[in-house]
């Protein structure tokens, strides 16, 4: 009797250990695409989109260019396509025609596109024209994961816009194989007399970029450089500089902007902080690659995830694509916060308040929305839960190329990285580097004002101007802010200030 | 009576004329005198705010009309003596000449965008073919696309090369079809090579000239694929053209109004500078 009783026991605890497996063997047999862990339970699974029913309606979606946000959005919406029966139109974009492409026809008051794929600070123009997600989605499972970093960049004054399918933020990426040799630690100090470490300062990145620049410091044959970075104008080259400028700008001690001043209004990108961000910036065109200037975010990624360069900063991009199988410096590269600087500017007091500083800056991602004007709101977010759901997330973000980062508490554990293969050393940096942001009180959030488009286009092309040696920084930055002016009359001050306080409000923690 | 019909045998190319030239010409006059922006959408009436900020508070239009001149001219000078070169070449008989007519219409065949795409890799300052070239036969990378100076001549370089077919097509469809007569002549008089082109061909040719340099000139006065693909307008805003500028304030900025304002003030721009230069070239070469 015992014998049995236990040969049962084992039998349902057997059935009960190995039914999920089972369970999800049968999705992703049919979707090799969630092979490594299967279909994951929740609203949105597999499971639960193979009982919806959409045959006969048809969802149209506007994306980015493959591979990044393109290739992930067509992938998920033939999934969907086959386990619904809807049929799935994914209209491709280059990316700066996304906000173009989806502005024109809200403003003519259609809706061409039920899905509109733009960059999280799009939000305070579209949001009008996106109907917010709804509360049945907002309190499912998979959105309860959500940092509130992400919760607070897809919303608007309380109120979730965008549905969350990635975080971005900008952090620093080394060669791990040598900032972490002994040899060229020595080297360096013989060199310079200082050690070679992960940089904590822009001023010590520089002079490390600066020593590796332009010899064979990896045994391949071919020269590499200090540093990738996206300079080119016109190409997101904005938030390089606010990356740069963060350490040097955003002062703990002086709440109320990082961009202006919130109760004046006045520009602050023409302060010394900013002056000295710049300063370091036109220094770093002499240890990029050759025609590194013109390096848009592709190039960086290219160029740091191909070998060629001991740093770059931007994007999780270029460090996922480094950490790829496939990739020259699989399990050589490292992930740190951004570095700091040795004095930041206090608008206060009108100088340098001395003392380490350091910001992380929580870049503008990927982002997406459903019109207002769709027929099809319903099957719309329920491609959008379908796509964020735990199995399709867990995939998405181990490949660089997708453009899919962490955005999820669940993210940072570092077995989910190890089991794609990186070596725990360096998922343990990853995960404590991007916690250690969310952790941060001294953060820095993107522009999110009416005119976005406006003030990063007048700041890039100054900084642009600076780096070809066309004008000064300070020149440069005296230009962009004169230009921030004239925008913030044409929009109006009050507008501006309105809509920045919301901002404000997540960098000064009260949000 | 026969007045009024002529009127009605009119009417449809005028509301042809009207609905494809005028319209849009008077829609834009319209909308460069609102502030249809991203954040007040609408055709709201601001009078002449946008014309006051262009003339006196954005000289990056100006800097980007100077330097389109300067590009446009260079591009259009070049082409017109390598493709009358080119032309002159295949004009008389040679070797496969029908071979070589074919080869050199190749680039204007060629999709713009795609092949500045690969002028930017053969560029490419660190992983193109071009430095790769050059460092074999030792000399230093040329920075072909960040520096400020050379970035213009690379432009130069990559509109030279997908344009000059054009001035080669029509000038060598001019040179067929001149008169015999003239240079049997000039035969009979023991004229040299050089003086037959100085003093036949060349002038018989002016008015096939005038008429290929300015349909060049406007359209390499409307150049924004090339920059855009190869340069993006920098490094800063070396290469930035006024076509590309105005794309920049409508479709990236999103500021409508103000870029019909530029768009307006360009096209009154190019035609009278265009009527200028037609004038000039035919004084200048076109002896009564």
């Amino acid at each position: 009797m015992k014998t049995i009783k236990t040969c049962v026991t084992a039998l349902i605890s057997a059935l009960l250990v190995f039914s999920p497996v089972a369970y999800a063997d049968k999705w992703s047999d049919q979707f090799p695409h969630i092979k490594a862990t299967g279909d994951i339970p929740g609203d949105c699974s597999y499971e639960s989109m193979s009982k919806k029913n959409y045959k006969g309606k048809t969802l149209k979606i506007n994306t980015h260019a493959v591979p990044v946000m393109g290739e992930p959005t067509a992938l998920h919406a033939e999934q969907f396509a086959k386990l619904t029966g809807a049929k799935v139109d994914v209209t491709h974009t280059p990316a700066g025609d996304l906000y173009a492409k989806a502005m024109v026809p809200f403003q003519a008051g259609q809706a061409p596109y039920d899905i509109v794929f733009g960059f999280s600070n799009f939000i305070n123009d579209w949001r009008r024209y996106l109907e917010p997600v709804p509360k049945k989605y907002v309190e499912m499972k998979q959105m309860k994961d959500v940092t509130p970093s992400h919760i607070g960049v897809a919303s608007w004054d309380g109120v979730m816009y965008q549905f969350p399918v990635d975080g971005d933020r900008h952090y620093l990426k080394y060669r791990k194989d040598v900032i972490d040799n002994p040899e060229y630690q020595k080297q360096y100090k013989e060199a310079t007399g200082k050690e070679l470490k992960v940089p904590t300062t822009w001023k010590e990145y520089g002079e490390m970029a600066a020593y590796f620049n332009g010899w064979d410091w990896d045994g391949d044959g071919e020269k590499e450089y200090g540093s990738a970075e996206v300079m080119k104008k016109d190409d997101l080259m904005y938030a390089a500089f606010y990356s740069r400028s963060a350490a040097y700008s955003k002062n703990p001690k002086t709440p109320g902007g990082f961009f202006f001043d919130l109760e004046t209004m006045e520009p602050l990108i023409n302060n010394p902080g900013f002056v000295e961000a710049l300063t370091d910036w036109v220094a770093a065109t002499k240890y990029v690659p050759p025609g590194g200037i013109n390096f848009g975010l592709g190039d960086e990624i290219g160029s740091f995830g191909g070998g060629q360069t001991l740093f770059s900063f931007s994007w999780d991009d270029a460090f996922v694509a480094a950490m790829q199988p496939d990739s020259p410096i699989n399990n050589k590269v490292g992930a740190a916060q951004l570095p700091g600087a040795t004095k930041v500017w206090n608008r206060k007091t009108n100088s340098w308040d001395e003392g380490f500083n350091q910001a992380p800056f929580f870049v503008w991602g990927w982002a997406v929305g459903v019109a207002k004007k769709s027929k099809e709101k319903e099957m719309a977010f329920d491609y959008l839960c379908f796509f964020a759901n735990e199995a399709n997330h867990q995939a998405d973000i181990g490949i660089g190329r997708f453009g899919v980062n962490p955005f999820r508490n669940d993210d940072f554990k570092v077995d989910v990285w190890t089991q794609i293969g990186w070596d725990k050393d360096i998922a343990q940096s990853y995960v404590d580097t991007l916690a250690q942001m969310e952790q941060s009180k001294n953060r820095v959030f993107p522009l999110r004002v009416p005119g976005t488009f406006e003030f990063n286009a007048a700041l890039a092309t100054a900084a642009a101007k600076a780096l070809a040696g066309q004008l000064s920084p300070q020149a440069a930055l005296d230009e962009a802010a004169k230009q921030w002016e004239d925008i913030l009359n044409r929009v109006g001050k009050d507008n501006v200030r309105k809509a920045y306080a919301v901002g404000v409000a997540m960098e000064d923690n009260k949000q | 009576m026969n007045f009024k019909h002529k009127f009605v045998f009119l009417f449809p190319g005028l509301f042809v004329l009207i609905g494809i030239l005028i319209f849009p010409i008077i829609f834009t006059i319209r909308l460069s005198l609102s502030g249809w922006n991203s954040y007040t959408p609408e055709m709201n009436f601001i009078g002449i705010t946008n014309y006051i900020r262009l003339f006196t508070d954005d000289p990056r239009f100006w800097e980007s009309f100077f330097r389109l001149s300067f590009l446009s001219v260079t591009t259009v000078i070049l082409q017109y003596v390598i493709g009358f070169a080119l032309a002159m070449m295949v004009w008389r008989e040679i070797k496969f000449k029908r071979f070589f007519r074919v080869i050199f219409l190749v680039p204007m065949m060629t999709t713009p965008v795609i092949m500045t795409v690969i002028w930017r890799t053969f560029f490419h300052e660190s992983l193109g073919p071009v430095n790769d070239l050059l460092g074999g036969l030792g000399v230093k990378p040329i920075l072909w696309l960040s520096d400020p100076v050379i970035a213009k001549f690379t432009v130069i370089i990559v509109e030279v090369w997908q344009w000059t077919p054009f001035m080669f097509l029509l000038l060598l469809a001019g040179l067929l079809s001149l008169p015999k007569e003239p240079f049997l002549a000039a035969a009979i008089d023991g004229a040299s090579p050089f003086r037959k082109f100085v003093y036949v061909t060349f002038p018989l040719m002016a008015p096939i000239s005038i008429g290929a340099i300015i349909i060049r000139l406007i359209e390499a006065s409307k150049i924004m694929d090339t920059v855009f693909v190869l340069t993006s307008g920098g490094p800063g805003t070396a290469t930035e053209t006024s076509s590309f500028y105005i794309y920049i304030k409508g479709l990236r900025e999103f500021q409508m109004g103000y870029a019909a304002t530029l768009s307006f003030t360009y096209l009154v721009i190019m035609i009278i500078s265009l009527t200028i230069i037609a004038k000039v070239l035919t004084k200048l070469m076109i002896k009564e």
